[in-house]
C-alpha cells in the first residue's frame, strides 16, 4: 500500500481506464496486482488427511487489497478448472485473524459433487499446488468473535464444530492463543469437535498439543464413528454446566446445527454457521425433489419444467427476451442443484452458475436467485 | 415474403424440422468441445487489445508518432467492440464462469450502455432477425432498406442519411434504443425513454470525458492534438463497424420476413430465416479478427452463443447444408458486398419502379 496503490484505486484512474476497470489492465502485467479486486497465490500446500475425502490446507499470498479478516468469516474462491470453467465456493479462513494483505489459510475438504475436472473442493484439496491463482472476495460473514477473545472477562467460551466446520471455529481457538490467551484471564475455553474417525480428523496434532499445555483450553474430540457419542444436550451439560448462557460459536454440518439449536432453546448466547450440503450428484431422476426460489422465497415440487415455466408457475415475473436461449436476457445466478439444457441435453452441477433460465430445467432439487 | 429479387426457395415443415436438426447437431458438437483453446484465443485477443490502447494512448507523448498513435487506438476501439465486446455480451464465454468475460458485466469503449445494446440486439435483432416491422435493425429507424418499408419523401435523403449514420455510429447505436422513429409516429412517449436517458448520459459523460478532456489534457501541450487522434480513432471504428454491419444484413439476396410468417415459428424456420437474412463477406484470418468475426455473419446468425472463432470451422459444414436444401449462402468480398449495400441505399431513395408487381408472395407462409 501507498502513493501508487492510492493512485490506482481514485478516481481519476477509474476515468482513464474506463469503461474497463483498472484492474483488467495490472492483471494483464501481474496476476498479484490489483487496485480492488482481491486474488491469491497458493504458496504451500499441506495434506492434512487422505482417504476417499482427502483435506489438504493451503497458504495463500492474497493481494495487497485484501483487508484481512476476523477469525471465524469466511471468503469466496473461485478457480479455473480444466477446459476454463471457472467455479466459485465460500470457504472458512481457517488460521488466526489476519490484516490488510497477511497471507491465510484455507482448509478444503474433498466433496463427492464431481472429478477434480469438475469439482472445486476436490480440485482444491488433490490438485492445488504452489502457484495456483484463486480469484477472491473479501472476508464476509457474521460468524465472528467480537470482543477479543483474549480480553479479561468473565465470561467463558464454548466452541462447538462437526466435519469441516472445524475451520472457522479453529481460527476463533488460534486467534485466542496468538493474542497471548493463556487462561489467566480467568475465562476458561472449552473447544468440543466431532468428527468421523481419528483418520478424518483435522488439525490432530495441533489439537492434541493444545490439550497439553496449560492454558486452560479444555479439548474434546469425539470420534463418532468408533463409539463415541454424539451429541446431546445432558453430556454438554456435564461439561460446560449452564452452557445456556455461555458465549458459543457453533458450525458443522444442518444435522448437528438443528441439534445444538435445539438444545440451547433460543438462548441469544449461541451463535451458528452451517455448510450448504453440496450439489445433488448427476443422474437423478428427472422430476424429483424441489425447485426453490431464494429472493422471493418461492418453491413448489420440480415440474420438470424449465426453470423459466416454474417460476412463473408461482407467479414470478423474470426478466426475459427470447425464451429459445439466444438472448441471455434471462439469466439467473443458480446457486446449487443441477439443471439440464433442454436444447442439448447437457447437464451441469456446477453451484453459483449463471444459468438461461429458459433453456434450463432442473433434475432434482434446485435453487436459483430469484 | 422474401421482398429483394431472389425468390428463396420453401421448405416443407419436415424439410424445416431436418434442417433446424442438422444445425442443433452442430451446435452441440461445438458446445461439447468449448475448452482451454477457446479461452487462450480470448485471452490473447484482449491482451493485445490492452496492449494497442495503452501503445496508442502513450504515443500521443511523441507528436511524430501520431498516426501511429491514432492506428493502435482505432485497432484497440474496433478489437474492443467487436471481437471481444460484441461476442462477449452474446455470452460466447459465459461458460467460462469468468466475470471480466461476462456477458452480464460487460461494458464496450462505446457511447451506447452495454445493458440496452443487449436488449435491442441480442433480444431484438436476434431473435426477430429481419422481420419487417419488428427488427428495428433493418434501417435503424432512419434508412428505407427494403422495398416493403413504404416510400416517402423523406427516404430521398437516404444516402445522405447513411452517410451520416457511418460517421456517427456510436451515437446512432445509443440512440437507436430511444426509438425516435417510434417517438414521431406517435408509438412511443418520450416518458417510456426517461429510464434510458439516464444509462446514456452516464455513459457518454464517461466516454467524453477520457477521450476528449483527460487523455488529452495529460498531454500537456499537445493537447489539441491528442484531442483529435481520439476523435479520428472514434471515427474509424464507427467507419469500419458501420461498414461491417452493413455488409451483414442489406447486400443483394438478403431476404426480409412477414410478421405473419414467424408466428408461432418453428425452430427449423428460425435457422431458416437466420440463414437467408444474412450476408457473409470473404477475407482472411486478419480481417475475420477485426471484423470480430461478424464476416461470418451467416454463421453468427445461426448460432450467437457459439464463441466467434468457431465460425470459421462450421462455415464448411453450413455451406454444405445449404446446397443440401438449394438455400442461397450468400458471401462475397468486401468490395463487392459493399458495392451491393451501396447500390441499395440509393435504389431505395427514389420511389419503386416496378409498382406492376407488389409483394407477389405477401400472405404466403414459408412454413405453416
Ligand atoms: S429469454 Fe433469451 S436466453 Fe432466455
Amino acid at each position: 500500500m501507498g502513493v501508487l496503490s492510492a493512485v490506482l484505486q481514485s478516481r481519476a484512474a477509474a476515468a482513464l481506464a474506463s469503461p474497463h476497470s483498472v484492474d483488467r489492465f495490472l492483471e494483464q502485467v501481474n496476476p498479484l496486482w490489483a487496485a480492488h479486486e482481491v486474488r491469491g497465490r497458493v504458496v504451500d500446500v499441506r495434506r492434512e488427511t487422505t482417504g476417499v475425502h482427502p483435506v489438504s490446507t493451503l497458504t495463500v499470498q492474497p493481494t495487497s487489497t485484501w483487508r484481512g479478516h476476523r477469525a471465524g468469516q469466511h471468503v469466496q474462491v473461485g478457480v479455473d478448472l480444466p477446459g476454463a470453467r471457472r467455479a466459485t465456493r465460500c470457504f472458512s479462513v481457517s488460521s488466526a485473524a489476519s490484516g490488510p494483505g497477511e497471507r491465510f489459510t484455507l482448509t478444503v475438504r474433498a466433496h463427492d459433487d464431481g472429478d477434480e475436472r469438475t469439482s472445486l473442493s476436490r480440485h482444491l484439496a488433490t490438485a492445488a499446488t504452489p502457484g495456483t491463482l484463486l480469484h477472491l472476495s473479501q472476508a464476509g460473514g457474521e460468524f465472528t468473535m467480537h470482543a477479543t477473545p483474549a480480553t479479561p472477562s468473565p465470561h467463558p467460551v464454548l466452541l462447538i464444530s462437526g466435519g469441516s466446520g472445524i475451520t472457522p471455529v479453529m481460527s476463533m481457538l488460534r486467534t485466542l492463543l496468538r493474542d497471548g490467551y493463556d487462561g489467566r484471564a480467568g475465562r476458561p475455553v472449552t473447544f468440543l469437535h466431532y468428527a468421523r474417525s481419528a483418520a478424518e480428523q483435522i488439525y490432530a496434532e495441533e489439537l492434541a498439543a493444545i490439550a497439553r499445555f496449560d492454558n486452560h483450553v479444555d479439548v474434546r474430540v469425539v470420534h463418532t464413528g468408533a463409539g463415541g457419542q454424539r451429541f446431546g444436550p445432558a453430556a454438554l451439560a456435564r461439561l460446560v454446566p449452564g452452557f445456556r448462557d455461555t458465549d458459543t460459536w457453533a458450525c458443522g454440518p444442518t444435522g448437528l446445527v438443528q441439534a445444538v439449536q435445539a438444545a440451547y432453546d433460543g438462548s441469544e448466547r449461541l451463535r451458528v454457521e452451517h455448510f450448504k450440503a453440496p450439489a445433488s450428484p448427476l443422474g437423478a431422476e428427472e422430476a424429483e425433489g424441489e425447485t426453490s426460489f431464494a429472493r422471493s422465497g418461492l418453491g413448489a415440487a420440480n415440474t420438470g419444467e424449465t426453470l423459466l415455466a416454474q417460476a412463473e408457475a408461482l407467479g414470478l415475473r423474470p426478466q426475459t427476451g427470447c425464451r429459445m436461449g439466444i438472448c441471455f436476457s434471462c439469466t439467473t445466478r443458480k446457486t446449487s442443484g443441477t439443471v439440464r439444457d433442454v436444447v442439448t441435453g447437457e447437464e451441469s452441477a456446477r453451484p453459483d452458475e449463471d444459468v438461461r433460465i429458459c433453456v434450463s430445467a432442473p433434475v432434482g432439487s434446485c435453487t436459483v436467485d430469484l | 415474403m422474401t421482398s429483394t429479387t431472389t425468390s428463396s426457395p420453401r421448405l416443407t415443415p419436415v424439410q424445416l424440422d431436418a434442417l433446424g436438426a442438422e444445425m442443433d447437431a452442430i451446435r452441440q458438437r461445438v458446445l461439447a468441445d468449448l475448452g482451454e483453446a477457446d479461452a487462450d484465443y480470448i485471452h490473447g485477443v484482449v491482451r493485445l487489445q490492452r496492449r494497442l490502447e495503452v501503445a496508442g494512448r502513450a504515443l500521443f507523448y511523441l507528436p511524430p508518432a501520431w498516426p501511429l498513435a491514432v492506428a493502435a487506438l482505432s485497432v484497440s476501439k474496433i478489437l474492443d467492440n467487436m471481437e471481444i465486446g460484441h461476442n462477449v455480451m452474446h455470452g460466447q464465454y459465459d461458460w467460462m464462469g469468468e466475470p471480466g468475460l461476462s456477458s452480464r458485466m460487460y461494458e464496450w469503449d462505446n457511447v451506447c450502455p452495454s445493458e440496452q445494446w443487449r436488449y435491442s440486439h441480442n433480444y431484438i435483432h436476434h431473435t426477430f432477425t429481419n422481420v419487417l416491422g419488428k427488427d428495428r435493425d433493418i434501417g435503424y429507424g432512419i434508412l428505407r432498406m427494403d422495398e416493403d418499408q413504404p416510400w416517402h419523401p423523406y427516404y430521398l435523403g437516404n444516402p445522405v442519411y447513411a452517410f451520416l449514420l457511418m460517421v456517427f455510429f456510436e451515437w446512432g447505436v445509443a440512440m437507436h434504443d430511444l426509438e425516435v422513429e417510434n417517438i414521431v409516429a406517435g408509438r412511443r412517449s418520450l416518458a417510456d425513454n426517461k429510464a434510458l436517458h439516464a444509462g446514456i448520459m452516464r455513459k457518454v459523460r464517461r466516454q467524453a470525458l477520457k477521450d476528449y478532456v483527460l487523455f488529452p489534457a495529460l498531454t500537456g501541450p499537445f493537447f489539441p492534438l491528442t484531442l483529435a487522434g481520439n476523435a479520428t480513432a472514434n471515427l474509424v471504428r464507427n467507419v469500419w463497424a458501420f461498414n461491417i454491419i452493413f455488409c451483414g444484413h442489406f447486400p443483394a439476396g438478403v431476404a426480409t420476413f412477414s410478421e405473419g410468417e414467424c408466428e408461432d415459428e418453428s425452430r427449423g424456420h428460425w435457422y431458416y430465416r437466420q440463414l437467408l437474412g444474412s450476408a457473409n463477406i470473404d477475407g482472411g484470418s486478419l480481417f475475420h479478427l477485426m471484423t470480430g468475426n461478424l464476416s461470418f455473419q451467416v454463421e453468427h446468425h445461426l448460432f450467437p452463443d457459439l464463441p466467434a472463432r468457431r465460425y470459421p470451422e462450421i462455415s464448411g459444414e453450413v455451406r454444405e447444408i445449404c446446397e443440401r436444401y438449394g438455400l442461397p449462402y450468400n458471401t462475397g468480398p468486401l468490395g463487392k458486398q459493399l458495392l451491393s449495400v451501396a447500390r441499395k441505399i440509393c435504389r431505395l431513395a427514389l420511389p419503386d419502379r416496378r409498382r406492376e408487381q407488389p409483394s407477389q408472395a405477401a400472405e404466403q407462409p414459408a412454413a405453416a
